[in-house]
């Protein structure tokens, strides 16, 4: 079990992410893609008479069970089996984040900025709620995200998919750097 | 009972970004700060072996399963590729999660994630509502 407990180095985790591609194509003439899954939760729930959300969502309801499947996954990985170490970031990132006032670096997630009492204050609503709500605005805008666009996309060799990608890092960078240290000294 | 397949793949999905650290925050970070490899070298072994697939697959003409000839759509440009792509950059760095680890950080026991999740559909129902409004 400690093959389950341990870290996987980004030599045996990458790959397999990267073969998901041609086993969905084999498997189910399927493209990864995991960003859609949003507006089909959406067009499931609350579609109203918007016309984006008026579709077929059950044509594409395999991807409903994948997304459902990364849920187990992270189960299997983060509850079950749970890393005992923190994330092994190098010292110079570790000092980054401490000089930005995290002193709690266990975990998957920064629990201190992380949790349900935080979430009623200005820096826990930015992060989670402000945080989330760009990420299925700005995915769905794009048509795509780290899967759809950064994965299946260049590995298609789909320029408008490089563009994406170098968006979203551009966007990420930008906030990591000039963006996240305001918001952790509020 | 077909779906079970995509259940099954979508478990070792969520096990390899989960125990690859690709759902951390701390991760996320890191690779937007360029202090480590780890990010890099997951996208720079997990691109090129789709691509390689893809290479093999449109070469060969290989088929699905079900005998369906495997087609990639191209997807076009257009402006929400990079207002979209920098919309969702800022999201990114603030939650530490793209979409796929969104659903991993609930199943990672991160419940309070649910928040962000909830945050994401809104986002995606908020876009859809005003989609012509905004420049395509």
């Amino acid at each position: 079990m400690e093959i389950l407990s341990k870290p996987w180095p980004w030599y045996v985790a990458g790959p397999i992410i990267g073969l998901t591609v041609p086993a969905l194509l084999l498997l189910g003439n399927k493209r990864l893609g995991v960003s859609s899954t949003l507006r089909q939760i959406c067009a499931a729930a609350i579609p109203g008479k918007i016309s984006f959300l008026n579709y077929d969502w059950k044509k594409d309801q395999w991807n409903l069970f994948f997304v459902g499947g990364i849920l187990i996954g992270g189960f299997i990985g983060g509850t079950l089996f749970p890393n005992p170490d923190p994330v092994h970031i190098t010292e110079n990132t570790a000092r980054i984040l401490r000089e930005q006032g995290l002193t709690d670096l266990s975990g998957l997630l920064p629990q201190e900025l992380f949790n349900w009492k935080a979430l009623f204050s200005l820096k826990g609503f930015l992060l989670m709620v402000v945080g989330g709500f760009m990420v299925g605005f700005g995915t769905r805008y794009a048509r795509g995200c780290t899967s759809g666009h950064g994965i299946t996309g260049l590995a298609a060799l789909q320029w408008p998919s490089l563009l994406a990608t170098v968006s979203f890092f551009a966007g990420g960078i930008f906030v990591s750097h000039f963006v996240l240290p305001l918001i952790l000294s509020l | 009972m077909n779906n079970f397949k995509y259940l099954i793949l979508g478990v070792v999905f969520g096990l390899a970004l989960t125990k690859g650290e690709a759902v951390s925050w701390f991760r996320i970070q890191e690779m937007f700060h360029f202090e480590s490899f780890h990010m890099y070298g997951f996208f720079m072994t997990a691109v090129p072996l789709a691509a390689l697939s893809l290479f093999f697959i449109r070469k060969m003409s290989i088929r699905s399963i079900d005998g369906e000839p495997i087609v990639i759509p191209s997807k076009a440009y257009h402006h929400g590729v990079i207002i979209g792509g920098l919309i969702f950059g800022f999201g990114w760095a603030l939650t530490g999660a793209c979409p796929g680890p969104l659903y991993a950080q609930i199943g990672g026991g991160y419940l309070v994630t649910l928040v962000t999740f909830l945050s994401a559909l809104s986002g995606t129902w908020v876009y859809a509502r005003f989609k012509y409004s905004f420049p395509d």
